[in-house]
């Protein structure tokens, strides 16, 4: 009695969970080209950087949609992970804020690759970091480099600095605490915006550039770039730094570069990679760089992300998806996408073109 | 009494005494005078903090006015009261604003496209949590599966056959295995699956072990609460007729019960099905669809929610707009899945003739 | 024969813990060897799954207790118990405001529901507060940062100017409002429904003869609660509060999501540098952790395991001393 009472309800709970085949209005039927990918040639795994995660999902998007049947799982897990899951062979490519260091190249130390192949490093996306801020009233700010070293080192305290207002001084600064927003997990945008400091205010920024935020400097540390970039705009009289990209609706400061105030547009940040030098002493086509911050015109705090790839693959029809799809990503088209969707630089034909020839060398 | 001390009035049955309104006469002047002093001095009517000054000035106010009309010992009843009632009002604010907040924010987005669509080649508007709901199914399904025998199995053994050391143990055990912080349970299927499976894999089944570690107390506790409850004189009566103690238990005790494991059952999946830091670490992130619990990661809609939130893309908005329309669905899933077993509990539960 | 007859005549449903099967039960059948044996392996499995999940901790978590502390630094996390001191602290000292905000509130609450409020009204308000304890914690997550620390930033102020002498208030006070603070007003209200609803039951257990006689003396509702229903329940408010603060100390998500955590350890709560708290730790670097560092989580949730379960255990020894106690009266 009890139970066939209770059983419609039960019944009704199951009935609805078997009508509810697994697809979405957005997926393919086809099992073939889930997750669950049969055939390992038809997928490739990806792993690493957050930074160019926005634009790996554009990439990723536009190629799965020209080439079905294929799979491409990039998972944004960071610098580091992507770079030991590419040494340990578990992703066949890796997103990296950093090229591989000369003492972790060497041929035959990949998992995936050939034994006597080395790894590439491919610049694949430039992105400016901007310095955001929240300070009611104030919607333009220009900074140099010793200020902004001295806010984020914990030396100047107050928006009302006469470091501040000696370069903006029109702006109605108030006599109100700074607080700047730093990254508390390891990451290519602080690695990159520290070496800026460093670089460029070498008094006041006493470390080394590092993927974590020297904790001596102090400041308040938010996990990722999406917390830095809610805690200063919901925050008040706050400062942090992160992808220009992913700040849009926050206001960027301005900075000096010579006598030059530059904003972090896409073309100022591309001039960067163009003036840098590849490290020497690698294989003809690896592209790794020593960023040059000090060029003209150029917007000194650009990250630059890297595609780790094998000279040489194991298996050849990978070899031939990472060529396929590398090859889209360092192209026009392919710059141009992940310009649109995330804010990027793209690079500049001649290293387009130099990344293409990298990438036909490819086996 | 202290009343002799203040008594001028004429009635002797309410000497003494302040009439009804005089609490709402307090509150109503208190406010009135918190909003003049917030507007004129405090730079700009607030509502939060003429509330807040209003309290403040109220319940010294209401606490004087009956000490001097009624005396020390009711004046603190009055107190007590009003402090006590403070407390129920002020819990109720964090709920409204996180209910007003989550429809508010999540109707917007609670649309079609959310149920139909993965994340799946969605970058900025669009895209749904398909993918994540499908999860959510499976690993906490899967949970379910494993939860539910384990834990029905040990409420039967605690109430029925459980006796001395070991079952004052497992008891003692399953009520420290509630406290087990959720992420521990996580951290300890990720480390299972390392171990046997080699380190980094990630799955729904990984998943589903961390959610169980955290479901088959709760299992218990529900489910042996209602076997206790079955009468002892229908065992008895069983037994009489020569029926065998197991058969008792599967055809009398349980059927007798059913109604409130099946509500405890339900209960229990609607505290766990909201967990995040577990699914997070053990079975990961992914936007496309996954059917196969074995193998690659899969989506949940509590990490969805928290995903959409952390990792956004360049359109902020539509990441944040589809992070709480998820939040929405999943406080609705949770609601109606307590309501569903309330609902049961009441509607189908043994007439235990009181 | 004599029992069943016996029994029969008892009409009270009695909820006596008495199990049935007395003394000379017939021999034993194999369905119930089996059946028997059934419900003891999954009691037994219970048990296993706690061993196992110390085990398998400590196997996961032994690599970074172990390897050379220069190698550990190197991996940028540097020596296990320096790196953990700082979270473990912020776990304790977070929890320990929650505790404070929320115990009198609940203890409030709960009176309010079993004492004050009208009968008819108490059960539905008390589903009320038990709504709280529906909601995800992600989603508390998603409130307390986009909602609640903009809204509390400028008390925060407040407090740093008027009440800046007392330590804890003292320091630079945070512009975003993501502080210790506020991750402990989130942590108050996520406890609040478990104390609240573990006192209110004590609060109805205690005897009304109790409650009558002290107003019968003419006591004010207030003071039949301190004089009768208070030192009642006093072991079952401190295992309540000692349940809440274990809840408080394995929140994840909230805190993870609420703070901007780092790793000081210091008495301020509303400044930028706040003590991150051990899972909050763990949920926000584990996704993207390799290598030892995954092994250094793993240990850092190891040590959580450990202080829950004694805070944990201890609050269940309370319950079962306090229950025999009343059991005897």
């Amino acid at each position: 009695m009890k139970i066939s009472k209770l059983g419609a309800p039960v019944a009704l709970i199951a009935a609805a969970a078997l009508t509810l085949s697994a697809c979405a209005a957005n997926e393919p039927a086809d099992p073939g080209t889930g997750t669950s990918g049969t055939a390992a040639s038809s997928t490739l795994a990806g792993k690493g950087a957050s930074s160019m995660s926005a634009a790996q999902q554009k990439w990723i998007a536009d190629y799965q949609s020209a080439h079905s049947g294929v799979t491409i799982n990039y998972s944004p897990d960071g610098s580091g992970a992507g770079r030991e899951a590419f040494t340990s062979g578990a992703v066949q490519y890796a997103g990296s804020d950093r090229p591989f260091q000369d003492e972790e190249m060497g041929a035959g130390k990949f998992a995936g690759c050939t034994a006597e192949s080395n790894a590439l490093d491919l610049p694949v996306y430039i992105s400016p970091i901007a310095v955001i801020f929240n300070v009611e009233g104030v919607d333009e700010l220009k900074l140099d480099a010793d200020t902004v070293a001295g806010i984020f080192a914990g030396t100047i305290t107050k928006w009302n600095d006469e470091a501040i207002v000696a370069t903006n001084p029109d702006a109605k600064l108030p006599d109100a605490a700074i607080t700047a927003v730093h990254r508390s997990d390891d990451s290519g945008t602080t690695n990159n915006f520290t070496d800026y400091l460093h670089q460029a205010a070498p008094s006041v920024w006493s470390e080394e550039a590092s993927d974590t935020f020297p904790a001596a400097f102090g400041g308040e540390a938010a996990k990722g770039t999406s917390a830095v970039v809610d805690a200063v705009s919901t925050g008040t009289n706050t400062i942090g730094y992160a992808d220009a990209s992913a700040a849009r609706e926050v206001s960027h400061a301005q900075l000096q570069v010579g006598d030059e105030w530059l904003q972090p547009t896409a073309e100022a940040a591309a001039k960067v990679v163009d003036a840098s030098e590849t490290i020497s002493g690698r294989s003809e086509h690896d592209l790794a760089l020593t960023l040059n911050r000090k060029a003209e015109g150029a917007y000194p705090a650009v990250l630059v992300s890297y595609a780790l790839v094998c000279e040489a693959y194991k298996d050849s029809a990978t070899a031939e998806l990472v060529k396929s799809f590398i090859g889209y990503v360092a192209s026009a088209e392919g710059q141009q996408a992940a310009a649109e969707a995330a804010g990027s630089a793209p690079l500049s034909a001649d290293m387009q073109a130099k990344v293409a020839a990298a990438v036909a060398s490819i086996k | 009494m202290s009343t002799a001390t203040t008594t001028r009035n004429a009635d002797p049955l309410t000497a003494g005494q302040l009439p009804g309104y005089t609490t709402w006469v307090a509150l109503a002047g208190s406010l009135l005078v918190a909003g003049m002093i917030d507007a004129s001095l405090l730079g700009g009517f607030d509502p939060g903090t003429t509330a807040f000054l209003g309290a403040v000035i109220f319940l010294p106010v209401a606490y004087l006015v009956a000490r001097v009309v009624q005396g020390r010992r009711a004046a603190a009843d009055r107190l007590a009261t009003n402090l006590v009632t403070g407390a129920f009002l002020l819990a109720l604010l964090p709920l409204l604003s996180l209910l007003w907040e989550t429809l508010s924010q999540g109707l917007p987005r609670f649309d079609v496209t959310l149920f139909t669509w993965s994340m799946r080649n969605v970058i900025g508007d669009g895209g749904g949590a398909a993918h994540a709901l499908y999860g959510t199914l499976y690993v906490t399904g899967i949970a379910t599966l494993i939860s539910v025998p384990i834990g029905l199995m040990t409420a039967i053994y605690l109430v029925e056959y459980g006796r001395g050391a070991l079952a004052r143990g497992i008891t003692f055990f399953v009520d420290v295995m509630t406290g087990i912080p959720s992420i521990v349970a996580g951290l300890f299927a990720y480390a299972l699956m390392a171990i046997v499976f080699g380190p980094g894999t990630i799955n729904g089944f990984a998943g589903s072990l961390a959610l169980s570690v955290l479901m088959i107390p709760i299992v218990v506790r529900a489910t042996e609460e209602l076997l206790r409850i079955v009468p002892n004189e229908l065992r008895e009566a069983s037994y009489a007729l020569g029926v065998p103690k197991w058969r008792t238990i599967t055809s009398v005790v349980l059927p007798t019960a059913v109604s409130g494991i099946v509500s405890g059952v339900i209960l229990s999946i609607a505290r766990i099905i909201g967990e995040t830091a577990p699914l997070m670490i053990a079975a990961g992130f992914t936007n496309s669809i996954n059917t196969n619990p074995f193998a690659n990661p899969m989506m949940t809609l509590p990490v969805f929610v928290y995903d959409q939130y952390a990792h956004p893309g360049v359109d902020r908005i539509f990441y944040n707009e589809r992070a709480w329309a998820g939040a929405l669905t999943l406080i609705v899933l949770v609601m109606v899945l307590n309501l569903l077993g309330r609902f049961i509990a009441n509607r189908f539960s043994p007439k235990t003739g009181r | 024969m004599a029992t069943v007859t016996q029994s029969t005549q008892e009409v009270t449903p009695s909820p006596s813990p008495e199990r049935p099967g007395g003394p000379g039960r017939p021999l034993r059948r194999l369905g119930d060897r089996v059946f028997s044996g059934l419900s003891t392996g999954s009691g037994v499995a219970i048990l296993v799954i706690l061993a196992a999940v110390a085990g398998f901790l400590l196997m996961q978590a032994f690599p970074a207790l172990t390897t050379s502390p220069e190698v550990l630094q190197a991996q940028g996390y540097g020596p296990f118990l320096s790196w953990i001191l700082p979270f473990a602290w912020g776990t304790v000292w977070a929890s320990f405001w929650a505790l404070l905000m929320a115990v009198p509130v609940s203890i409030g609450i709960a009176l309010f529901i079993s004492h004050y409020a009208p009968r008819r009204l108490a059960a539905g308000l008390g589903y009320v507060i038990d709504l709280l304890a529906a909601v995800p914690s992600v989603v508390f997550g998603l409130w307390g940062s986009i909602v609640l620390a903009p809204a509390v930033q400028p008390l925060y102020l407040w407090l740093n100017t008027y009440l800046g002498w007392i330590p804890f208030f003292a320091g630079q006070p945070s512009g975003t409002g993501r502080t210790l603070l506020t991750a402990a007003i989130v942590l108050a209200v996520m406890i609040l429904p478990i104390i609240t609803s573990l006192s209110r039951e004590v609060f109805l257990q205690t005897p009304m003869l109790h409650e009558e006689a002290a107003l019968a003396l003419g006591a004010t509702r207030w003071e039949m609660i301190t004089m009768a229903v208070l030192p009642f329940a006093r072991a079952g408010i401190i295992s309540a509060v000692m349940l809440g603060l274990g809840r408080a100390l394995g929140e994840t998500m909230a805190v993870a999501m609420v703070l901007s955590g780092a790793a000081v350890v210091h008495f301020q709560i509303l400044t930028s540098q706040n003590p991150n708290t051990i899972a909050a730790v763990i949920a926000q670097n584990f996704p993207e952790a390799y290598g030892l560092k995954t092994n250094q989580l793993i240990a850092g949730g190891l040590v959580l395991f450990v202080i829950t379960l004694l805070v944990n255990a201890g609050a269940r020894l309370i319950i079962s001393r306090y229950k025999e106690f009343s059991g005897a009266n």
